[in-house]
C-alpha cells in the first residue's frame, strides 16, 4: 500500500497497444485488409488497377454521405432520408443545368435544397421534439417524390453548356490517376475528423450523445447543435449526389434507393454507436470500404449477387458482436 | 457581509404555493444544511437561486447587489455554481472534458480556433490534486467511482471564480466512503472562502460538515440555525412537522 497519490494518478490507464486492440474500426481494418489479400491470391481479376480503381470509387458515395451520417449518429439521432435527398439532390442539379444555368449555379441550388432539407429536418427534431426516425422517415418519402415531381419522372442525362464540365468533375481523375470522387471523400474525412477531435462543435456533439440532459444543464446550445448535425447529414447527401451524377452522367428518380440502409451499416460497422457518444470519421470510411470489398469480391468469385445482403448484414452483426463481447468483458 | 441574500421569496405554480415568504442569508465560507421533506421547497428555492425558475415574490442579492436571473447560464456567470443530484456527467467523454463542458479551451488566432487539450488536461489535474480526489484526468468518466465522479463534478465548479456552490443531494447514492470523501470535498470549497448550500436528507452529513442548517416544511422556513445549537432530533421534529417552528 505504499502508493501515493500522485503515482496512482501519474500511472497510464491505456497504453497504446490496449487502445488499439480495443478499438471497433481497428478490427474493421484487419478485415479489408485480410480479404483484400485473400481476393488478390484466390481471383487473377481483383488486383488490376482497373478493379481498384472501380473498388475506392464506388466506397466514396457512400462513405461521404457515412461522414456526415457519423454527425447524426454521435448525437444519438439517426438520418434515413439521405438516399431520397441524394436523389433530390441530383435531381435539382441536372434539372438547373438542363435548363441552361452554368455548373456554379447548379451546385448552389443543389447545396441550398440540401441545406434546406437538412434545417428542416433539425428543426422538427430539436425545437419540436419528434423523433428523428419518424421525420427522417417522413422525409425519406418527401424528398423522392419531389425529385419526381422536379424531374416528371423522366431520366435526366444532358446538362446544358457545363455539361463537359460536370463529367469532368465526377469522373475525372485530376491527381495521380485517383478518381476524382476519392480524393472528395478524403478531403471530407479529413475535415470530419478534424472537427470531430478539435472543434468545440465536435465535443459538443459528443456530449450530447453521450448525456443530452447533462449537455444541456452546462450550457451547451444542443437545440442549435442538433439542427447543424442533420444540416450537415443533408450536405454530404447532396455533395454525394452532385458528384455520383457527374460520375454516372444520367439522373434517375431511382438513384440512392436503399442508400440510408448502407450508409448506417458502414458508419455501425466502423465503429459508431447507435446509442450515441461514439464515432469516427476513419470508421465510416472503412465501413463503407468493407462493405464494398464484400461486394467486389462476391461478384469477382462468382458467388450469386443475391447473396450480397446476406454478407452485408453477417458484417453488421459481426462488427456488433465484438461490441458486445469488449462490454461484457469490462462490465466483470 | 453576506454573499447572497434572499429577502421574502415567494414562488407559486398557479394555485401551489411551492416557496412561502422565505428570508436568508449566506456568508462566505459558511456551509448551510438546507433541510426538508419532498415537497417542502428546498429544490424550488434552490431552482430560483440557480436561474431555473424566476420568483414570484421578493428579491435576491449578490454581494449586495440585485440579482435577476433569467436562465442558468447567467446564475454561472455570477459566481453561482451548482452541482445537481446527477451530476450531469458525460459518461462517453474523459474526466477532463467534462470538467470543462461548455466553456471548453481553444487555443489559436480568430475563427481558426481548436481546443486546448493539454491546457485542459493540466488545469482538471491540478483541480482533483486540490481535491486530493484519485480522478485522472485523461480517464473516461464511465470508469469512474461514485466519489471520482462527484470530484469531476465539484471540480467543474471550481473552474472560475465560483462565490456560491448549491450542491443537490450530493451524498444520495454513493458508499460510506465516498461519503467522507464528498464531505472533505465541501471542507475544501468552504476552506477558500466559498459558501456551499447542501441540500440533504441526510442528518449525519449535515450535521458534520456544516455550520448551519436552514429546515423547510411546506414551503416555508421553520428554523433557520447554527449546527451548535441545535440535534439531530430537533431538526427530525422540525421536518416532520412535530416541532412546530423555533426562532
Amino acid at each position: 500500500m505504499a502508493v501515493t497519490l500522485d503515482q496512482t494518478i501519474a500511472q497510464k490507464q491505456h497504453t497504446f497497444m490496449s487502445r488499439l486492440l480495443g478499438s471497433q474500426t481497428f478490427w474493421v481494418v484487419i478485415a479489408v485488409i485480410l480479404a483484400c489479400l485473400f481476393l488478390s491470391f484466390a481471383t487473377d481479376a481483383f488486383a488490376t488497377q482497373k478493379n481498384l480503381y472501380n473498388i475506392t470509387r464506388n466506397i466514396t458515395f457512400v462513405a461521404i454521405v457515412a461522414l456526415g451520417m457519423t454527425f447524426v449518429i454521435i448525437t444519438g439521432g439517426i438520418d434515413l432520408s439521405v438516399g431520397s435527398v441524394l436523389c433530390l439532390c441530383s435531381m435539382v442539379l441536372a434539372v438547373t443545368m438542363h435548363a441552361g444555368y452554368g455548373i456554379e449555379v447548379g451546385i448552389l441550388a443543389t447545396i441550398l435544397t440540401a441545406l434546406v432539407i437538412g434545417a428542416f429536418n433539425g428543426i422538427l427534431i430539436a425545437y419540436l421534439g419528434f423523433p428523428p426516425f419518424v421525420v427522417t422517415l417522413g422525409m425519406l418519402s418527401i424528398a423522392r417524390s419531389l425529385a419526381m415531381v422536379a424531374s416528371n419522372n423522366t431520366v435526366v442525362f444532358q446538362f446544358g453548356p457545363d455539361h463537359d464540365k460536370l463529367l469532368a468533375l465526377g469522373g475525372g481523375a485530376w491527381v495521380f490517376g485517383i478518381a476524382n470522387p476519392v480524393l472528395y471523400m478524403i478531403l471530407l474525412a479529413l475535415i470530419t475528423g478534424f472537427t470531430l477531435r478539435w472543434t468545440k462543435f465536435g465535443r459538443h456533439i459528443f456530449a450530447i450523445g453521450g448525456n443530452e440532459h447533462a449537455a444541456t444543464l452546462t450550457g451547451v446550445p444542443v437545440k442549435q447543435i442538433k439542427v447543424a448535425v442533420y444540416m450537415i447529414s443533408a450536405l454530404s447527401a447532396g455533395i454525394a449526389g452532385i458528384i455520383e451524377t457527374g460520375w454516372l452522367g444520367a439522373v434517375t428518380t431511382n438513384i440512392g434507393t436503399g442508400m440510408e440502409l448502407q450508409v448506417i451499416a458502414a458508419t455501425v460497422i466502423g465503429g459508431a454507436n447507435l446509442a450515441g457518444g461514439v464515432g469516427t470519421a476513419f470508421g465510416a470510411i472503412v465501413g463503407a470500404a468493407l462493405i464494398e470489398v464484400i461486394r467486389n469480391s462476391l461478384g469477382l468469385l462468382g458467388i450469386n449477387a443475391f447473396w450480397q445482403g446476406t454478407f452485408i448484414g453477417g458484417a453488421i452483426l459481426l462488427a456488433v458482436l465484438f461490441d458486445r463481447i469488449r462490454n461484457f468483458r469490462r462490465s466483470d | 457581509m453576506a454573499v447572497l441574500e434572499l429577502t421574502n421569496i415567494s414562488k407559486h405554480f398557479g394555485a401551489i404555493q411551492a416557496v412561502n415568504d422565505v428570508s436568508l442569508s449566506i456568508e462566505p465560507g459558511q456551509v448551510v444544511g438546507l433541510m426538508g421533506d419532498n415537497g417542502a421547497g428546498k429544490s424550488t428555492l434552490v431552482k430560483m437561486i440557480a436561474g431555473n425558475f424566476r420568483p414570484s415574490h421578493g428579491n435576491m442579492q449578490l454581494d449586495g447587489r440585485e440579482l435577476v436571473l433569467h436562465k442558468p447560464a447567467e446564475a454561472r456567470q455570477h459566481g453561482i455554481e451548482i452541482v445537481h443530484q446527477d451530476l450531469a456527467l458525460c459518461n462517453n467523454l474523459t474526466a477532463a472534458a467534462n470538467v470543462y463542458l461548455g466553456r471548453e479551451l481553444r487555443r489559436g488566432v480568430g475563427p481558426f480556433r481548436i481546443l486546448d487539450y493539454a491546457a485542459m488536461y493540466k488545469r482538471a489535474g491540478q483541480l482533483f490534486a486540490e481535491l486530493k480526489s484519485e480522478t485522472r484526468p485523461r480517464d473516461l468518466v464511465k470508469q469512474m467511482s461514485g466519489g471520482q465522479r462527484q470530484a469531476v463534478a465539484i471540480a467543474r465548479t471550481m473552474l472560475s471564480q465560483a462565490k456560491i456552490v448549491l450542491m443537490d443531494e450530493p451524498t444520495a447514492a454513493i458508499s460510506v466512503r465516498q461519503v467522507a470523501e464528498v464531505l472533505n470535498l465541501i471542507r475544501h470549497l468552504r476552506d477558500q472562502g466559498i459558501a456551499v448550500v447542501l441540500i440533504s436528507h441526510r442528518m449525519p452529513d449535515v450535521f458534520d460538515v456544516a455550520d448551519r442548517v436552514i429546515v423547510m416544511r411546506r414551503g416555508r422556513k421553520v428554523a433557520d440555525k447554527t449546527i451548535a445549537s441545535s440535534s439531530p432530533e430537533e431538526v427530525t421534529g422540525l421536518i416532520t412537522g412535530a416541532i412546530e417552528q423555533v426562532a
